[in-house]
């Protein structure tokens, strides 16, 4: 199976009242098509950024983005339709990102009223048919969303996103404002649609038993830039970024016998507002050396393992 | 069956009616909300008494509220004439029950009147953005700096007395209002994902605009409303009092009242009858709007 | 565990609280007689989902209840003997903020964004130890510095401040007196992990140095393995099991724990699905006569309908309210309702 999506060396910045903000900054990865790849970062890393910028919710600055074999970096408003069509974006807050105003079905059916490709008939077929894969029940067409609750909304948001076939969806946190009992049904629902249509999934998250859970791969960022990728299973076992390595330490485990030794960080994020050159993880990072202020480059160090660290071959050496 | 179906069984077994009745609880509470607030209700059934004496005037009226008969003029309230007559011996009695009509309608039309035009540029304000929404913004703040009730009285002086005048003149210091109002609600709601939610399933802005903004921005205005209606009676009152307003023979209560202040010493109920009804219209309309703050409010929040 | 208890000295104990809204001629049941108890240098989690009522029994123990619309309607709450429910609002005052005192959920929220963060400090010393400006100050730097914040930024404002660091000073506030008693209202959950693990350890660093107790309200079980010693699962407004760490993370007995911990994807065993808890937690303004958690329940019978479940108790003081420990646990002593707080 070949990639669907494509990034090499996107950049998003925006400009500031205190500078140019490196959101997104020289960011290369692949997903394989009917793959999940999730996205792991503290609030503020640009992993939202990364994925609004891949579905053109916000134009990239700099680089390339190829979805499907097609260059979709820059467009134009005809190409912007398919794009539209082929990637879509479930969202993080199941409150805020239903319109108040309109009914489940309006909002289900909003995007397929807008290709203009349904008649009355076909298009409440195709309501009925996707209420029903993402588990809505049929009286619930003419309810508000503030009549629903959490997990309900959420399916509703999904149903949006689904409403037109797409091939590869953003999700941006789409549990995490979810109870556990809610988010176990959401995550099984996405789990199902993707094998059932194929769906390649983009999981942004912060929370690192799901994205373990749900995902293949898995991309690290810091502060805008990436700093670790590899196959997901992999990275639980194998840290080649020290900021990786704090990351895990620092996830409080439910096995209470082995609870993680935390490696503890000097200081806190930085910003991401006309950063030095370099690793932008240097004033945090213990092994910190002089290299490290040199631009840090990408690396296969294992096979599918990524990692932009100077020092990663030297101290995952020490570890072997 | 398929896990996909299976996480849908249970969802539709009960859970939903529970939802369902909610809903029905919850749209129905703004309502029950309303009513339960003492002062807002109070509010509330004088505007339908002062609507239905507007709408029944001709039958209400026990007299012609235009009949001049200066033999009876400043009679004293008595069982002929309930509220006593005026200075050319009109029946206070009909010609209040009349004045509640002008007071209705011109309150009522010049609100809307700002309120239409208000939504139509601030909705382009907010839709264009730059430069357009930079003189509307600009314009606003010019009518802002003049005091309303100077720039009603400069504007009615130039246009002249008369319903249409009085009410275009109102409503240009109200317009200003509404447009600020309308721009900072759109910009919250702009911000929200559903927002980011219609770009993505490639709406329109025009779309975006008018089908997920701007019906989610009105809320606020139905108070700002409500209690711009109770403000805009009284200006009107006021500057039919200062001469500018609707004139005689009409009978409108600011204008009553002007013509009252001349025997205020010998025959105070001809100040105060009009007084008094000014501050009821205003004040139920001030209480509704209150009441409606507080009965939104909470589903705003959730 | 059981052994070193019985050392240590008891803080807090609450028996039978239970607690209502009343709200648009509704009554909202928000807890249900629930007791359990704590001692010196203990941390006791209650986990449970959104408006289970963890909250609303933080609020009744810190006495910030919302009177009306929420009403105490039995039970009561004995810190050091004393018993609060009772107490006038002045002798409270005395005792919030000094003896017990609250960590909010929100950092933002909590502090006072016209305010220095020093002074918000300071004046919580001033309050309830009458010492002297200067002096309160002087110990807010302390206080500071003992939440890893330099007592060079005493006279900033909480907007020159990161999430994290205003987590620290809502921390700061909240145990500037020296707290026995520490009710922690999801003090992480706003917070980034790595950030979240440096609160946690400072916290519970903080709590050894004074063998102060603390009540930590949160969803996340993670936070419970790593910081409590004891556990109690809320389930409308009920903690329906109770027990130590390992009673509650190694065998836990309640359906509804044991759904909580399959639903959670594990950070180091493989799942091919989760699995969820079907349905909703029940309408507070409509409870069950029942079990609460009947009707989402895989083992539910006709007899789990028909009464309110007592609270059962094994040898080793791990409570369950669920039918099937009790007539399993044929040893086991039934206790009525929440007398369970009498561990010892």
């Amino acid at each position: 199976m070949g990639n669907l999506i494509e990034v090499s060396h996107l950049k998003k910045y925006f400009s500031t009242p205190k500078g140019m903000n490196h959101a997104v900054d020289d960011v290369s990865f692949s997903i394989a098509e009917g793959k999940t790849m999730g996205v792991v970062g503290e609030s503020g890393c640009g992993k939202s950024t990364l994925g609004r910028t891949l579905i053109h919710l916000l134009e990239p600055t700099e680089g390339k983005i190829m979805m499907d074999g097609e260059d979709i970096t820059f467009v134009n408003r005809q190409k912007m339709h398919e794009i539209r069509r082929k990637a879509q974006i479930i969202f993080q807050d199941p409150y805020s990102s239903l319109n108040p105003r309109m009914t489940v079905e309006a909002t289900i059916q909003e995007p397929m009223r807008l290709s203009n490709q349904f008649n009355k008939q076909l298009l409440k077929e195709e309501t009925d048919n996707i209420m029903e894969i993402v588990g809505i029940d049929s009286r619930m067409r003419k309810a508000y969303p503030h009549e629903l609750d959490g997990g309900r909304r959420q399916r509703v948001g999904i149903a949006r996103a689904l409403a037109m076939h797409p091939k590869f969806i953003v999700c941006d946190e789409p549990v995490s404002a979810l109870d556990v009992s809610i988010q176990a049904q959401i995550l099984n629902l996405l789990q199902d649609l993707q094998k059932k249509q194929n769906l390649t999934y983009m999981f942004v998250t912060h929370d690192m038993s799901v994205v373990r859970h749900i995902s293949d791969d898995i991309c690290v960022m810091y502060l805008g830039q990436l700093v670790e990728s590899s196959p997901v299973k992999e990275l639980f076992q194998v840290q080649l970024h020290p900021y990786t390595k704090a990351l895990l330490s620092a996830i409080p485990s439910t096995d209470i016998d082995n609870q993680p030794q935390r490696i503890k960080l000097k200081g806190e994020l930085t910003s991401p507002i006309n950063p030095k050159p370099g690793c932008r993880f240097a004033s945090r990072c213990p092994y910190v050396c002089a290299r490290c202020e040199q631009p840090q480059v990408l690396e296969e160090v294992l096979p599918n393992h990524f990692v932009s660290c100077c020092r990663a071959k030297e101290l995952g050496g020490f570890e072997a | 069956m398929s896990d996909v179906e299976m996480s849908k069984v249970p969802n539709g077994i009960g859970v939903a009616e529970t939802s369902e009745q909610k809903g029905k609880k919850r749209g129905s509470s703004t309502w029950s909300r309303f009513v339960r607030n003492k002062l807002s209700l109070i509010g509330f059934i004088i505007l339908v008494i002062m609507v239905l004496v507007a709408i029944l005037a001709p039958v209400l009226a026990t007299y012609d509220y235009q009949a001049i008969d200066p033999i009876n003029a400043n009679q004293f309230p008595s069982a002929a004439h309930w509220f006593g007559t005026d200075n050319y011996g009109r029946d206070i009695w009909s010609r209040m029950v009349y004045g509640a009509r002008y007071s209705l309608a011109i309150g009522i039309s010049s609100q809307a009147l700002a309120l239409c035009i208000g939504i139509i540029l601030g909705a382009i304000a907010g839709y264009l953005g730059g430069t357009v929404d930079n003189v509307i913004l600009r314009c606003c703040d010019i009518f802002q700096s003049i005091p309303a009730t100077l720039l009603a009285i400069v504007i009615s002086q130039a246009l002249g007395s008369g319903f249409f005048q009085t009410t275009l003149a109102l409503s240009v210091s109200g317009i200003a209002i509404a447009v600020r109002m309308l721009r900072a609600t759109m910009l919250t709601v702009r911000n929200q994902e559903f927002v980011e939610a219609a770009r993505a399933i490639d709406c329109s802005s025009a779309r975006i605009m008018f089908r997920h903004i701007l019906p989610n921005s009105l809320s606020p205005m139905i108070i700002t409303t409500s209690l711009g209606i109770g403000h805009m009676i009284m200006s009107s009152a006021g500057l039919s009092y200062l001469g500018l307003g609707i004139q005689e023979p009409a009978a409108e209560w600011g204008a009553m009242l002007a013509l009252g202040k001349g025997y205020m010493r010998y025959y105070p109920f001809q100040v105060i009858i009009p007084g008094i009804a000014i501050a009821l219209i205003v004040l139920a309309f001030n209480l509704i709007g209150d009441g409606l703050r507080d009965a939104l409010d909470p589903k705003l929040k959730s | 565990m059981n052994e070193v208890n019985t050392e240590k000295k008891r803080i807090l104990s609450v028996e039978n609280l239970t607690v209502e809204y009343l709200s648009n001629k509704e009554v909202v049941r928000a807890v249900n007689d629930v007791s359990f108890s704590l001692n010196y240098g203990e941390t006791i989690g209650l986990v449970g989902e959104t408006g289970a009522g963890k909250t609303t029994i933080a609020r009744s123990i810190m006495g910030i209840l919302p009177v009306p619309p929420a009403r105490v309607k039995a039970g009561q709450i004995y810190l050091d003997g004393t018993e609060l429910l009772s107490l006038p609002e002045e002798e409270f005052q005395k005792i919030r903020g000094k003896r017990i005192s609250m960590i909010f959920q929100d950092p933002m929220t909590a502090l006072n964004p016209i305010m220095r963060v020093g002074k918000q400090i300071s004046e919580v010393i001033q309050t309830h130890e009458g010492v002297s400006v200067s002096d309160a100050d002087e110990r807010a730097k302390e206080v500071l510095k003992m939440v890893g914040i330099s007592s060079d930024r005493f006279r900033e404002y909480p907007h020159q401040f990161s999430g994290g660091m205003k987590q620290r000073v809502v921390i700061a506030i909240a145990l500037a007196c020296e707290p026995d008693l520490l009710i922690a209202d999801e003090p992480t959950t706003a917070l980034d992990v790595t950030i979240q693990a440096q609160v946690l350890d400072m916290i519970s660093e903080l709590q050894h140095k004074r063998n102060s107790a603390m009540i930590l309200i949160t969803h996340d079980f993670g936070v419970v393995a790593k910081s409590c010693d004891k556990v109690g699962v809320v389930y409308g407004g009920q903690i329906v099991e109770f027990g130590t760490k390992a009673q509650i993370f190694k065998n836990p007995l309640h359906p509804y724990t044991q759904g909580l911990f399959d639903a959670i994807p594990q950070l180091t065993t493989d799942l091919d699905r989760l699995k969820p808890i079907f349905g909703a937690p029940p309408d507070p303004t409509n409870m069950p006569s029942g079990c609460f958690f009947a009707a989402r329940c895989p083992y539910a019978e006709q007899a789990c309908r028909a009464n309110q479940i007592p609270a059962y108790q094994d040898g080793e003081g791990h409570i369950c309210r669920c039918l099937k420990y009790g007539s399993m646990n044929q040893t086991g002593e039934q206790m009525s309702g929440g007398n369970h707080g009498k561990l010892d």
